[in-house]
């Protein structure tokens, strides 16, 4: 995305843009949480990379070794160099069934499935269709995670489909997190909680996970609780790229420190870092990368032009979140204003409702997956605003909590 | 934003009790503060107390658990020992930082 906009922005003759990517598979995301009760086929979620990418954009293929950000150069593992005047790392994050004790062990695939990627969202749809009824724990092992709102929406669509089984009354679900409620934010938590409530779906909260205990099949916390399970499905610790790491340019997870507003790299100013791949205090979710670029396209103008950057992105998100039966909630929300009931994205019209299940926002949700490959990834302008907008929100709930 | 007498000193502090001046702290604040949430300072308990001081002070924000054991090197299960139940609140609280941001 930022490389076709920045193609369209930037002089032929005076830029090259190369990006460097794994393999010619772009997966679109969000529609692992879909595969698993097979409203998605796997198929659907996968388009060919190069033909996503402006032709006018050499793709390499090729895994990366390190960045040498004293030589500006980046080394592939087969040998090759490509230098550079300016670096956007957009290697996201991973998620680590490795960095739990136990994860990975004998019940990995047996019994221990995750949603994170496309192999483990296809697995985990085997699964459940073979699951007649039992306790199933659904595990957040520490935040941050990419789309923080995927296993409640998880959670509501595994309720709904048990039910649609006829085997609801057999399944004993419990959602299980490090948070000390259904979410982050107070009055997010608060409606999520009690749509949980309202499906059944006991909360283990404050729940720091120490080890998967094969023997037990059980979770253990590192205060001792036990949560026993015969279904687990987790989300496991998120990392960025490993060589973030070898590069030393990252933190404790691999992600990049940048500056919050203009997401340049703290250690090198020709380093920039977009999306999850960075430490921004932000959700690591699609829209805050797609409205993080708007932004930082034009800071790019600036910064190659030596002037100042000017634009401050303001961690603006929103997410739909589905809760099943063909209904979905929406919020909308930034470093300062958490998500707040209310109407989007015209204040007041709505069509969509912010915080409320309804079927217009299951339709928005439904539809976003045209919107990504049409709008989003070609990089053509959305008709919704990059910063967040308070009119119309119900600004007045925060201080009453 | 509230005040609040701690060892006759008068320190700002938010709803929730934690401090939000990073210079109003010392030492003694912050053996009162581990006193009124029932935990008994030792040295490991200050060695992890002042990491996360100087921790927010180069990074400006209060460090996550994962980042107190591996850059300040004292394991998850011990910070559980050290500060029981809720670790990432106890020990900012005694360190007189925000409550941690649990993420977005």
């Amino acid at each position: 995305m930022a490389a076709n906009k920045l193609r369209r922005k930037l002089a032929p003759n005076e830029w090259e843009i190369t990006v460097v990517d794994a393999d010619d598979n772009h997966r679109y995301q969000p529609g692992y949480l879909f595969i698993p009760f097979g409203t998605y086929k796997p198929t659907q979620v996968t388009k060919s990379r190069r033909k996503a990418l402006n032709k006018d954009v050499p793709l390499v293929y090729g895994e990366i070794d390190k960045v040498l950000p004293e030589e500006n150069a980046v080394l592939l593992t087969d040998g090759r160099r490509l230098d550079y005047d300016v670096l956007i790392i957009a290697s996201g994050v991973s998620p680590r069934p490795d960095q739990t004790d136990g994860m990975t062990g004998e019940e990995w695939g047996k019994s221990v499935f995750e949603f994170y990627t496309y192999d483990g969202s296809v697995a985990l749809s085997k699964a459940l269709a073979n699951f007649d009824g039992g306790r199933l724990a659904i595990n957040i092992v520490e935040m941050p995670i990419k789309c923080p709102v995927a296993p409640l929406e998880f959670a509501f669509l595994a309720d709904s489909y048990f039910k649609d089984r006829g085997i609801r009354d057999k399944v004993e679900m419990t959602y299980v997190t490090p948070l000390p409620g259904a979410f982050t934010k107070p009055i997010a938590a608060e409606a999520f909680g009690n749509t949980l409530e309202e499906k059944g779906i006991s909360v283990e909260a404050d729940f720091m996970l120490m080890e998967v205990d094969n023997e037990k099949k059980a979770l253990v916390s590192y205060d001792e609780r036990e949560v026993p399970f015969d279904l687990l499905v987790t989300i496991p610790l998120n990392m960025g790229a490993d060589f973030v790491a070898r590069s030393g340019l990252g933190n404790e997870i691999n992600l990049v420190p940048v500056d919050k507003f203009t997401q340049q790299s703290k250690q090198f100013d020709n380093i920039f870092a977009l999306g999850d791949a960075n430490d921004i205090p932000a959700s690591k979710a699609g829209s805050v990368a797609h409205f993080e670029i708007d932004i930082f396209v034009d800071n790019f103008m600036q910064y190659i032009a030596d002037k100042p950057m000017s634009h401050k992105f303001d961690g603006h998100a929103n997410c739909f979140i589905e809760t099943g039966a063909g209904k979905a909630m929406l919020i909308d929300f930034n470093y300062d204003y958490e998500p707040l009931p209310g109407k989007y994205p015209v204040a007041g019209v709505g069509p969509m409702s912010l915080l409320k299940q309804t079927r217009i926002n299951h339709l928005g949700k439904m539809a976003f997956k045209w919107v990504y490959w049409n709008v989003l990834v070609p990089g053509r302008p959305m008709p919704v605003g990059a910063l967040m907008s308070t009119t119309g929100k119900r600004t007045d709930l925060i201080d009453s909590k | 934003m509230a005040t609040t007498t701690i060892n006759g000193q008068e320190v700002t502090v938010d709803d929730e009790g934690f401090m939000t001046n990073y210079d109003q702290w010392n030492e003694e604040i912050g053996k009162s503060l581990a006193a009124a949430i029932g935990v008994d300072m030792t040295d490991e308990h200050w060695k992890v107390i002042h990491f996360l001081r100087d921790d927010f002070k180069a990074q400006g924000v209060t460090p996550t658990i994962r980042r107190v054991s591996t850059a300040g090197g004292v394991d998850t299960k011990r910070l559980f020992t050290l500060f029981p139940k809720k670790p990432a609140k106890k020990m900012a609280y005694i360190a007189g930082l925000p409550k941690p941001a649990g993420c977005v």
